[in-house]
């Protein structure tokens, strides 16, 4: 059978925070027995959601928080980071590729998302903000024991 | 982060540790890249072999160093990449924006 794991924190908006949720994150991910360097790539796309939500869904402001769901199933460790913004149209970013937004200094966190997991989705929280959805199959000596 | 300033003849090299992230070391690599830049400095490069995370906020430190030292007429160049921070440059396509090298030495001469 496959071991389940669920766990949701809640911090405020601050950059600082970030590290907060990685501490967690890193156990959860060591306790999936997720390879090593999928957990890098996992531990810097969840930065990369949690610095969205912090700068423009919350605009930094302290008061508001953001929500991290961790849920491993089937295989797969699902990962919600919601803030309590005013919500996000993902088909308003430009393409962080595009010879001219490539010496752009900005605009490469979804695609570092979008490149560093296997699926990603975006959609309007219970509160009226943003939940980015992130997906990571589980590979590993301790993951792939569903037999 | 910690940044540290050396000069091997009349190249200028930051030595990068830790992290670049949001908030944790983005603003410190700025600062380095600017301080350096303004001092009249022509020939920069970066020694990345102490960064043990980088984010897209670094990565666009990174780019904003690169276009202003190419627009005061400058070259920022980049060394002792760990693997990691090759793939994310490979993946943002930025490996074909920045010169890197395997090696200081190799680095250094690149502006003979």
């Amino acid at each position: 059978m496959t071991e389940e794991y669920r766990f949701h924190l809640a911090i405020g908006s601050r950059f600082e925070n970030i590290e907060l949720v990685q501490v967690v994150l890193r156990d959860c991910l060591e306790r999936l027995g997720m390879e090593e360097d999928a957990r890098q790539w996992v531990d810097l796309a969840v930065r990369e959601a949690l610095a969205n939500a912090i700068k423009h869904g919350n605009e930094q402001n302290p008061s508001k928080q953001v929500h991290v769901d961790f849920v491993s199933e089937g295989g797969e460790l699902l990962i919600r980071v919601e803030d309590e913004g005013t919500g996000f149209d993902p088909s308003h970013i430009s393409d962080p590729l595009a010879p001219e937004n490539i010496l752009r200094p900005n605009g490469r966190g979804i695609h570092f998302m979008k490149s560093f997991m296997d699926g990603i989705q975006y959609s309007s929280g219970p509160r009226g903000g943003t939940t980015v959805t992130l997906r990571k199959k589980i590979t590993g000596s301790r993951a792939d024991f569903s037999e | 982060m910690d940044v540290s300033k050396r000069q091997v003849g009349d190249v200028n090299i930051l030595d990068l540790k830790g992290k670049i992230t949001i908030g944790s070391g983005d603003v410190q690599l700025r600062n380095a890249v600017q301080e350096v830049i303004n001092s009249g400095a022509t020939k920069v490069l970066i020694n990345m072999a102490g960064v043990s995370t980088i984010d897209s906020s670094g990565i666009g430190e990174l780019v904003s160093g690169y276009t202003t030292a190419t627009n005061r007429g400058a070259k920022l160049k980049l060394f002792n990449l760990p693997s990691k921070v090759t793939d994310i440059l490979t993946i943002t396509q930025l490996i074909t924006v920045f010169d890197v090298f395997d090696s200081e030495d190799e680095a250094v001469r690149s502006f003979d």
